[in-house]
């Protein structure tokens, strides 16, 4: 009986109305954390596993040895390699595709891979319009690991003393 | 039988047997690099240590002790596992980490063993010495830092293969495998010692780097390259058959195989006849199968079945001479040959075609007679069992015919089969240790049976065979040749031999299953080619229809010892290529005369109903009937001309091996080293 009174007299006074828009008043003015992308961006870890690059050592030469343990290990089968000796002996992919379409972006390629060769970079803004575009090689991702360096060895950098 | 105990369990083993075999029978799996069960003993890898009582308190290596009574064998005590930790340090020490690029990867003993028996960790900082790479031919690829010196390869090329070519040279941290003077091993069996190799030193020249072992469908099969039906596996990936490994099968050819049977398959993917052709107007232009088959069927009904003749080739399946038998003997032709070298071999009883001591049972012989023959070209597995024999004592091993280095030495009674007849009535020591020989065994080749005078020359041989109480054995080239002959794929009343039926005017209608190895030149007959290689047949062909090699059909293959042997699919016929029985089936419907079966399955049902010896999987007769030796060739003028071997060239003896690059690298690197010879 006397929570009842006390619910009513509670309704009769606003207070619920006077929590709410003192509510909304607070985060009227506090600071806003919806990002204005592609204005903003939100901050990113360094092992944040976006786009695949096919890197290579500083001379030039590519790093990827056709070792085959990404193709074991990709869970969803995406990547296909193809490889056989090079003119100078050395052990060299001739065809290393990555179906992106497949691939569910797990890492463990990257994990997988000896000579830190294939890896998954920062780049979240690979969108196409077709299908096919999303069927990388690997004169694409060489491409991609091209473009990418800088903030790929950063980020291999600063994830390293965890590893 | 003696009684050990392993790790506490009583076993019990057959005398001579050594402690790791001991251990192996108690089902404890025992490491081990430089052991193997078909090689000597060295015991230089020490990864086989165990703890041995009544013996020293220390570690003992297993693969190097003869097992006794009584001993108690320690598989898995401190000590044992203290010692395994020691040696795999040790022989890490010096081996690369470059598993990512090493062949091997994957299927190494090093790694697994590494893995299974090693430390953790590596507590070695200096530098890892490095080796030279070595030269060893077109098929042996060596990295040499990764070797571990367990000297199998060297043990298989001196024992097995029989060429002192590869050693092992210096000592200490200087120890190298070396092929000495930088040249290829001119062996037929090379190519083992990859298999054999238990880290990456020595793997494949021409699989370098193309798979990897987890990637590749394994299919069991038999091989078809000579007639001894070796037992392989057939890796493939996609539509690309990538390599060939021999299967263990003790009864012929234990674990070995020639380098013909594991490196001809890149010919797989070469010359090959992927579509239906049809000449017209003097080329071939490609045609749908219903053009080709129209042309055919038409082509039959019109050809009276006495000028219809069929030849069937080298590598035919069992089934396939099945189909062809019963279309054109159910329309009535009578020439049909499955012996495109004219070998006279083919009627009366099945024995006189076969190579009755069974190859395993050769090893049985004390006395073997080579007739125009050079097992080492003809069948280089069955050549390596001869020469275990004559390794583990008294064979006698005399030879008529070509004198070549057959890896073990031989008294050489003449070139010309002339000498079969002076033989009976010879006194000179061959003879009389003939004479006195319990288990006598006579091996007549392939290049016996194929010349003008072949007739006299078998009829002398089985003369010879039946004086001295010999076993015949045939030692044929052709892995069809046996099925054919069981099949009764010879001639029959009034027809023509396969060489009657490509001299000019012999057939107006030729239908050739694969053969290839006949002269094309003079005929002048409609050609209808059914294979699977652009060679000789498919370049004389008025039409072409395309077939299944061996590793893309089901088939039946009978070995020179009369063991019918099953070979499976491993990847599918290229492009519109079907399998040969299939072809055949259908153009029975065209022509009119549909065969009686839809499926493999009542094929085989039918071939086994009619020829109950190829139902019989797997199996020689355990006691051959004895061959009626007076029902053998015809008595005739035995010319002095000399006896050759049916293989001129080991490495380019069919289709499949001439289409392919390694063979033919392989016949170059080969006649390169007959020509340094001869200088």
């Amino acid at each position: 009986m006397l929570n009842r009174i006390g619910q009513a007299l509670k309704g009769a006074a606003l207070l619920d109305f006077a929590g709410a828009f003192g509510l909304g008043m607070k985060y009227m003015i506090a600071p806003k954390k919806t990002v204005q992308y592609p204005h903003e961006r939100n901050p990113q870890s360094p092992r944040f596993r976006g786009e695949h690059a096919l890197r290579r050592y500083p001379n030039g030469e590519e790093r990827c040895i056709a070792c085959k343990l990404c193709e074991a290990v990709c869970p969803a089968q995406a990547i296909t390699i193809e490889a056989e000796p090079r003119e100078d002996g050395s052990r060299r992919t001739t065809r290393y595709d990555i179906d992106m379409v497949k691939c569910i972006y797990c890492g463990l390629c990257q994990e997988a891979c000896p000579v830190d060769a294939i890896v998954e970079g920062p780049n979240i803004e690979f969108a196409v319009e077709t299908r096919e575009e999303l069927y990388y090689d690997k004169e694409r991702l060489l491409d991609n690991g091209d473009r990418w360096e800088r903030e790929i060895a950063k980020n291999l950098e600063l994830d390293a003393p965890y590893r | 039988m003696p009684i050990a105990k392993v790790d506490g369990v009583e076993v019990e083993f057959e005398a001579g047997m050594n402690v790791l075999q001991v251990c192996e029978l108690a089902g404890k799996e025992i490491p081990r690099f430089c052991y193997h069960e078909r090689l000597s003993i060295a015991g230089n890898c020490r990864m086989c240590l165990v703890e041995v009582k009544p013996g020293p308190p220390k570690p003992q290596a297993s693969c190097a002790l003869p097992a006794a009574e009584g001993q108690e064998i320690f598989t898995d005590t401190p000590m044992v596992k203290k010692a395994r930790h020691g040696v795999m340090e040790f022989l890490l020490i010096n081996h690369p980490l470059d598993c990512p690029i090493c062949d091997q990867g994957g299927e190494c003993d090093l790694q697994d063993q590494a893995m299974g028996y090693g430390r953790d960790d590596s507590r070695y900082a200096l530098n890892k010495r490095a080796v030279e790479e070595k030269h060893m031919g077109p098929l042996i690829k060596t990295v040499m830092t990764r070797c571990i010196q367990c000297t199998r390869c060297v043990r298989f090329i001196t024992e097995v293969a029989g060429v002192p070519d590869i050693g092992l040279i210096s000592r200490g941290e200087d120890v190298e495998i070396t092929t000495y003077l930088d040249k290829a091993v001119a062996s037929e069996l090379s190519a083992n010692v990859i298999d054999l190799c238990p880290v990456g030193a020595l793997t494949s020249k021409p699989y370098a780097f193309n798979a990897r072992p987890w990637e590749l469908k394994k299919t069991e099969s038999v091989d078809v390259m000579d007639a001894l039906g070796s037992a392989i596996r057939v890796d493939a990936r996609g539509p690309a058959v990538l390599r060939v490994l021999p299967r263990i099968n003790e009864a012929v050819n234990e674990e070995w195989i020639s380098d013909k049977t594991r490196y001809a398959v890149d010919g797989l993917g070469r010359q090959r006849l992927d579509r239906p052709y049809v000449r017209e107007n003097g080329k071939l232009k490609p045609a749908t199968w219903a053009e080709a088959l129209d042309v055919v069927a038409a082509r039959i009904k019109a050809t009276s079945p006495d000028r219809i003749g069929v030849i069937a080739g080298d590598l035919q399946d069992a089934e396939s001479m099945k189909a062809a038998l019963d279309l054109f003997g159910g329309l009535g032709v009578k020439s049909l040959d499955c012996r495109q070298d004219g070998m006279v071999l083919g009627d009366g009883q099945r024995e006189s075609w076969l190579f009755n001591s069974s190859i395993q049972g050769i090893e049985d012989a004390d006395f073997v007679l080579l007739v125009g023959s050079n097992p080492r070209l003809e069948a280089p597995v069955l050549n390596a069992r001869l020469r275990k024999r004559w390794l583990a004592g008294a064979l006698q091993v005399g030879v008529i015919g070509p004198q070549a280095d057959l890896t073990y030495s031989y008294t050489h009674l003449g070139d010309g089969a002339s000498a079969l007849a002076g033989l009976a009535k010879s006194k000179s020591d061959f003879v009389t240790g003939l004479k006195a020989a319990k288990k006598p065994a006579i091996i007549v080749g392939a290049g016996a049976l194929t010349r003008a005078d072949s007739a006299a020359v078998l009829a002398a041989a089985a003369g010879v065979a039946k004086t001295f109480g010999m076993t015949w054995n045939v030692l044929h080239t052709a892995a069809s040749r046996v099925g054919g002959l069981d099949l009764g794929f010879v001639p029959g009343e009034g027809g023509k031999t396969a060489g009657e039926l490509v001299a000019k005017g012999g057939a107006d209608l030729l239908v050739l299953l694969g053969a290839d190895e006949i002269d094309l030149k003079q005929t002048d007959a409609f050609v209808v080619y059914l294979g699977t290689h652009g060679d000789a047949g498919a370049h004389r062909a008025d039409v072409i229809l395309p077939g299944a090699a061996y590793t893309e059909k089901n088939g039946l293959y009978v070995n020179t010892e009369g063991r019918v042997q099953m070979g499976f699919r491993a990847v599918f016929p290229k492009g519109e290529a079907r399998e040969d029985w299939a072809i055949l089936r259908a153009l029975s419907e065209r022509v009119g005369a549909k065969l009686p079966y839809d499926s493999l399955d009542e094929l085989r049902g039918k071939l086994f109903a009619e020829h109950p010896s190829f139902g019989r999987i797997g199996y020689v007769a355990e006691t051959p009937a004895a061959v009626d030796f007076a029902a053998l060739g015809r008595k005739g003028d035995l010319s002095d001309t000399p006896l050759w071997s049916a293989v001129a060239n080991f490495y380019l003896t069919n289709p499949i091996a001439r289409a392919s690059v390694t063979m033919a690298e392989c016949a170059q690197t080969a006649s390169g080293a007959a020509k340094i010879a001869a200088e």
